[in-house]
């Protein structure tokens, strides 16, 4: 194989990559203060995208993303306080359950809200056919706007768990919750709060990857299941793991179909799933430690 | 006592029925039940929206000017979802609770290929809007479709790859009843036309990138790429082949003949060809071509009544609405059977998809006329002229 064909495989693994990575960070932040996934998280995906192109027929481009993931935000911590705070003492399946159901309920909200039609916003550089040509091999600009983002995104997390008070407190209610609550942390706002930062990063993720993929209302599932198996290969709640994860992901999938049929795809997907799901459960950056500790 | 009022009133009811004899043309006659089964949202939902809102534009026009025949249409619209399996327990329910007249739709050809067997048993018309060769082959007695049959669009592609001088070619389709059936016609039709198929790929509906598959297209060497789909992953694939620096030849089947694609897929779209219905260049046709009329009409009074351009697919509906309105116009009476054979006797019968020639070995009723070959020029479509 030539050595431009390798690196437009390569790039093109990137592309897919780059797009389950921005999506599965998403799956971390409700997961590390709660211990569950939102199965709704897709969905905010597709809300961050549909708000941004309606918002966009009449705002600058810039102006429009920050207004969706503002909106998108507070309708995760609207959705948390509505259905999710009402709950005494979940458990893990009521939890689970829940966030399908919101997930359905948003899914036709926003059919109703806007339509079934495809929409997508411009591209933020350059246009549908614009490529960076690097040894004989393109990438979309686009691309790299998700790349960058995923690493915003993780730069930003990572400083916010660390160095602000209300992000260590929510690492304190993940770790445990009564004795969080024993030194004064109110952990309902805590989970209200980790809804509203995993929707604004899914709103993200929808506005940056909506130029390539597109939006539509029903666009959110199909992404999660990606985002999601991503998010478990990487261990979940280990978001600079998800980026990799993500894009080791992508970069196998790209050169599974230089050799085998694109139908098979799938099937080696879930074979890698497997795999770390029955050898390592705690993902492949997780620590094991940490894992045994959590009910899910 | 008790038997003899029964016997009275089974008197009555038997007099009842002989002498109800049916009044055609008068006003108040029984009305007709007609199913309309349509991918209103889903990932078909491009073709089933303009359908559905097709069929409620007509059923109200037809019921102003008071029914067909006197007979009031009173329409059941149902929402498959674009899903075989919801048609399929739609069209069921339609069927033995509602106990339709007829079918209209559904909107893809998985679906329709799901309840051909279901409506052809139970006797009730099915005119589908998809283009399954499958549809009308092997003919089943009360299954009919208005779109362009397949086989039609990939002879329309062949032949101007062949007057391109295009050889070596690369397929992509979506793993939905479309995209296969698309996909068997390509195959079998290529060595007709001398063609090499060099790659052939299948792609899931949901596809967010594209980008790999198109890689392994590159390194085939092909000189021009066909995909079979309807999903928005046309625009997906257009833009991705672009991005990696495919530059031979898109062409795309005649799903694509939705504008909206096209502004999905902004630049990439230009210079796609695809073979079409004439509704979308309506207004650039010559004005002595036979559909003219029909299809400026159809535009105005959609583009008054939704404020959107009209579709392609919204005219599939328009024309099986059409040739049923006709066969029922033609029947003795309303007789699932009579009307049948009505249909399969219509012939010249101008519609939006072309013009149709039913028989009793044709339930498609278009020839290869139906279609044109177009092109995306500056975001619009345009018939396309050669090189």
């Amino acid at each position: 194989m030539p050595l431009s064909l390798i690196l437009q495989y390569l790039f093109s693994g990137i592309t897919a990559g780059a797009i389950y990575a921005v999506i599965a960070i998403g799956f971390n932040i409700v997961y590390n203060t709660t211990g569950i996934i939102n199965f709704a998280q897709g969905e905010f995906v597709m809300l961050g995208g549909m708000i941004a192109i309606s918002l966009g027929g009449f705002m600058p481009l810039p102006v429009a993303v920050a207004g969706a993931v503002a909106i998108t935000a507070l309708v995760g911590g609207l959705l948390e306080f509505v259905f999710i705070r009402r709950m005494k003492n979940p458990t893990v399946i009521q939890m689970i359950i829940v966030t399908i159901g919101l997930s359905i309920l948003i899914r036709e909200a926003a059919l109703h809200v806007w339509d079934e039609k495809v929409h997508s916003l411009p591209y933020f550089t350059g246009n549908e056919i614009s490529s960076l040509r690097i040894f004989g091999a393109c990438l979309s600009p686009q691309v790299l706007w998700v790349l960058g983002t995923c690493a915003a995104v993780v730069a930003g997390l990572s400083l916010f768990f660390t160095h602000t008070a209300a992000g260590r407190a929510m690492r304190a209610c993940s770790a445990d919750r009564i004795g969080a609550m024993l030194c004064g942390i109110n952990a309902r706002t805590m989970v209200t709060l980790s809804f509203m930062i995993s929707a604004a990063i899914g709103a993200l993720a929808g506005c940056v990857i909506s130029p390539i993929t597109s939006t539509t209302y029903d666009c959110g599932t199909s992404l999660a299941v990606k985002g999601f198996t991503v998010a478990i290969i990487g261990g979940l709640g280990n978001s600079a793991g998800a980026v990799v994860a993500g894009l080791l992901l992508g970069i196998v999938e790209a050169f599974c179909i230089s050799f085998m049929p694109m139908s098979y795809r799938d099937v080696v997907v879930i074979a890698i799933l497997l795999a770390a799901l029955s050898l390592k459960p705690s993902g492949l950056f997780g620590s094991s430690a940490s894992h045994a500790l959590k009910e899910f | 006592m008790h038997f003899r009022s029964y016997f009275a009133a089974a008197a009555i009811a038997v007099v009842a029925l002989f002498t109800a004899v049916p009044v055609r043309a008068a006003p108040g006659a029984e009305p007709v039940k007609i199913g309309a089964i349509l991918a209103v949202s889903g990932p078909a939902s491009f073709l089933g929206s303009p359908e559905a809102n097709t069929v409620v534009m007509l059923v109200k026009r037809i019921n102003d000017k008071g029914g067909i025949n006197g007979h009031k249409v009173i329409l059941l619209l149902k929402d498959s979802k674009s899903d075989p399996q919801i048609a399929l327990s739609l069209a069921r329910q339609i069927i033995e609770e509602e106990q339709v007249f007829a079918i209209i739709g559904p909107s893809t050809s998985g679906e329709t290929l799901k309840i051909k067997q279901l409506c052809n048993d139970a006797k009730t018309i099915l005119i589908s809007c998809a283009s399954a060769e499958g549809i009308t082959n092997p003919v089943a007695p009360y299954v009919f479709t208005t779109a362009q049959k397949d086989a039609l669009a990939v002879r329309k592609i062949y032949e101007t790859m062949k007057a391109l001088n295009l050889h070596r070619i690369a397929i992509a389709s979506s793993n939905t009843g479309f995209g296969k059936a698309g996909k068997t016609q390509l195959e079998n039709l290529a060595p007709e036309f001398g063609i090499e198929i060099a790659a052939d790929e299948v792609y899931e509906k949901e596809a967010t990138d594209l980008s790999g598959l198109l890689t392994k297209i590159k390194a085939a060497n092909v000189q021009a790429v066909v995909n079979w789909s309807i999903e928005p992953a046309q625009a997906l694939l257009a833009k991705n082949m672009r991005q990696i620096g495919l530059t031979v030849p898109l062409f795309q089947s005649h799903g694509f003949a939705n504008i909206l694609y096209a502004k999905v897929a902004g630049a990439a779209a230009e210079g796609i060809l695809f073979p079409s219905g004439r509704l979308v260049v309506a207004g650039v046709l010559p004005k002595d071509n036979p559909q003219k009329k029909v299809l400026m009409e159809y535009k105005k009074e959609y583009e008054t009544d939704y404020k959107e351009d009209a579709s392609t697919f919204g005219g599939h509906v328009w024309d099986a609405l059409m040739l049923l309105t006709r066969a029922i116009e033609a029947a003795p009476d309303l007789d699932r059977e009579k009307v049948r054979s009505a249909l399969e006797n219509i012939r010249g019968c101008v519609g939006i998809g072309g013009i149709f020639n039913l028989s009793a070995t044709d339930h498609s009723g278009l020839d290869e006329s139906a279609f044109s070959m177009l092109t995306v020029k500056g975001g619009k479509f345009i018939p396309y002229s050669g090189k």
